[in-house]
């Protein structure tokens, strides 16, 4: 990884509503940093919709347009046209949506705007469940994880989906995941977005101590871990969903380490554990087979 | 210049004339025709508008909210079970005060599936706060897309234009069409003060805790209270500039009525054979259209209908465990200002044709029973 410069200007503010140590916060503010001011935003009900600020306050100095649960996508794509029609056509679109509000509620409209190519940069930033309401599971928490509704006794038995793949299915232009732990990274990846036409899904990884229980001073271990883990691999697809880039250069940890300061993975027994490591490392493997595969295709060299 | 079109049609050329930026819709059965004809028009060039295709009804409302909330005039249409599917975006146009105009075509909603026509999509949809013009016409149809417009701007509220599947949308009318070029001065091109915009930047509809949010509600109150007479003078000065003005209601022959019935749609030119018919017979009868639904008209409707003896109303539309629709709005209208019998007729649910035959049975009974019952009489049912 390359380290961009780092604007200095802050978008964000400080006084939004986030709890301590939130990821999700992180991650506007770098997304603000690479993006700049000529950015306009749309935010569907999340924990974001509650982190922005109460009326009459905004904890972001961009113009943000708070809608529907499963409407980002699309009130995103709306918004740019509407600019576009009356003359602005340098505005960077915006939506930015959480896990359950991409992989759940808000997919449909999601995939008619990649399906259609609007031209927006549609954000997931993704704490594996939905937070907002209190910890309910989403489609994309972890098999394995405590929330509300996967109580201990009935934990979640479901594989996360692969959101990725979904987006890589519709052939867009530029799809690329980060974790809040790489900043430069983050930034990079926005930048790049920012200069491509078309639907550009970005997926951040942002823990969430409040939901999985952990102290909220490891947030950044946890994003690092996670990658580091390959639990969630970091990468880059182009060449609308024909070239896979993973990012491998780091010192592999173990996925035991990334749960033991979760709450949500306590009553996970050893052989549950195992099982949970093999699964990830099979899934490491099938993408990194893929990547070649994608690139020994002719045409693709 | 004077053309035959369709219903649908009238729709897209009142649309085409208001110089709409953005539309969004997904097709449904009866509408179909206006965002075809409105696809063509997009992709030839005929307007200068952008059309996103979208995945469903949800969605269409949700690309125009964003296109409205970005500062662009934005139009989409419906019917049915794709009004239902808004739902919840019909509320966030109203609450985030966006001018979008929908027209709605009006269709049964299913089970069991049906296309023809009857007013439950519209009026169920009644509360959300969008206004609501019912048209009878397929010129009045055209004529009221710049008005909607012309009143959404105003008042910053979305405005439904709504008429009856098969009975209007499907049926050929003579239609003095009105052009983008003279439209233009009636309704100027669109540039509201407060919009998505990074030079002068908002947060829109984030987070209003107790102490905001009721007063955001009474302002909304307070624009459809001026609707009435905003909606007045748009109509009057569409009238001085295209000839043809419709107003918010529209009485015929009830100077002298005894009997007035009150209907809506299609059903009141039906009703005004039937009116003609039975004033050769020297019946003391009248009828009133209502035209605004919303905002309603009580006082408009209170002074045509408090003159007469027996008011009937004829519900194209149910709420199931109460009244017609129209008829507990006739009567809420007139509550505690009159005691004239109030008396509630259901006819021509799921596209069942109701015919002069229909009306005259309606006004027979309404003018004949001593003690009709009251609230709700079915008309033509089988059972
Ligand atoms: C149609 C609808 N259903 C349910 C809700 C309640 N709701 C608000 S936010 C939320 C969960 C959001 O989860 P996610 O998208 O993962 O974002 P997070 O809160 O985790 O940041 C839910 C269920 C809603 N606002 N709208
Ligand atoms: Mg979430």
């Amino acid at each position: 990884m390359k380290a961009p410069r780092i604007p200095m200007e802050e978008l964000m503010g400080s006084g939004h509503l986030a709890c301590q140590g939130c990821g999700a916060t992180q991650a506007m503010r770098f997304a603000l940093k690479a993006l700049g001011p000529k950015t306009a935003l749309t935010i569907p009900a999340c924990c974001w919709a509650v982190i922005d600020g109460s009326f009459p306050h905004s904890c972001i100095e961009l113009p943000i347009f708070h809608t529907a649960f499963e409407t980002a996508a699309v009130v995103a794509a709306g918004i740019k046209v509407g600019l576009e029609m009356r003359g602005d056509s340098e505005t960077t679109v915006m939506a930015w949506a959480g896990d359950g509000g991409t992989y759940d509620i808000g997919l449909q409209a999601l995939s008619g705007v990649a399906e259609r190519n609007d031209d927006i940069i549609y954000v997931c930033y993704d704490n594996e469940a939905y937070m907002n309401t209190g910890i309910q599971r989403s489609s994309s928490t972890p098999v394995g994880a405590w929330t509300t509704t996967t109580p201990v006794d009935n934990y979640k038995k479901e594989p996360k989906k692969n959101m990725i793949d979904i987006m890589a299915a519709h052939s867009i232009p530029y799809i690329a995941t980060c974790s809040v732990a790489w900043p430069e990274d983050v930034i990079a990846k926005f930048r790049k977005a920012k200069e491509i036409k078309g639907t550009r899904y970005i997926h951040i990884f942002t823990p969430c101590p409040t939901g999985w229980k952990f102290a909220p001073e490891l947030s950044i271990q946890m994003a690092r871990r996670a990658v580091t883990s390959h639990v969630f691999p970091v990468l880059e697809i182009t060449e609308h969903g024909q070239k896979i880039e993973v990012w491998k250069d780091f010192e592999p940890t173990s996925v035991r380490d990334y749960f033991k300061p979760q709450g949500r993975f306590k009553h996970l027994t050893d052989e549950e554990i195992e099982g949970l490591e093999r699964d990830v490392e099979q899934k490491w493997r099938r993408l990194l087979a893929k990547e070649k595969m994608m690139a020994s295709i002719p045409g693709m060299e | 210049m004077k053309k035959v079109i369709m219903g649908n049609h009238a729709v897209s050329y009142g649309v085409r004339a208001s110089e709409v930026k953005v539309i969004s819709a997904y097709p449904i059965t009866p509408q179909t025709h206006v965002v075809e004809l409105l696809s063509e028009m997009c992709a030839n060039g005929e307007i200068d508008a952008k059309f996103i295709k979208v995945e469903s009804e949800h969605s269409a409302m949700a690309a125009c909210v964003g296109a409205s909330a970005a500062g662009s005039r934005a139009f989409t249409a419906t019917s049915a079970q794709g009004l239902l599917l808004m739902h919840e975006m019909l509320h966030w146009a109203v609450g985030a005060r966006l001018p979008i105009v929908l027209a709605n075509i009006n269709r049964a909603v299913g089970p069991p599936w049906s296309i023809w026509t009857d007013q439950n999509d519209s009026l169920s949809q009644r509360d959300v706060g969008w206004l609501q013009i019912y048209c009878e016409s397929n010129q009045e149809t055209q004529d009221t897309v710049p008005q909607a417009f012309k009143i959404a701007e105003e008042l910053q509220m979305p405005v439904m234009l709504v008429m009856d599947a098969f009975f209007l949308s499907h049926t050929y009318e003579i239609v003095d069409m009105i052009e983008k070029e003279q439209v233009r001065e009636f309704l100027p091109p669109y540039k509201p003060d407060i919009k998505i915009d990074t030079a002068d930047q908002h947060s829109f509809g984030n987070l209003a805790g107790p102490d905001h949010y009721m007063e955001l509600r009474y302002m909304i109150q307070k624009a459809m209270d001026r609707g009435l007479d905003v909606i007045k003078r748009v109509d009057s000065e569409f009238e001085e500039m295209f000839g043809r003005g419709y107003g918010l209601i529209e009485p015929y022959r009830c100077d002298d009525a005894e009997t007035i019935l009150v209907t809506s749609g299609t059903v009141a030119s039906t009703t005004r054979v039937v009116i003609d018919e039975l004033r050769d017979e020297g019946v003391r009868v009248g009828s009133l259209k209502i035209r605004v639904f919303r905002p309603f008209p009580i006082e408009d409707v209170f002074e045509v209908l408090s003159k007469a003896k027996k008011v009937a109303v004829i519900d194209r539309n149910i709420s199931f465990g109460a009244h017609g629709i129209f008829y507990q709005e006739i009567k809420s209208a007139l509550y505690g200002r009159t005691d004239i019998p109030i008396i509630g007729y259901i006819a021509g649910l799921g596209g069942r044709d109701i015919t002069p035959k229909v009306i005259r049975e309606i006004a027979d009974k309404a003018i004949g029973d001593e003690q009709p019952e009251r609230y709700i009489n079915w008309i033509g049912v089988k059972i």
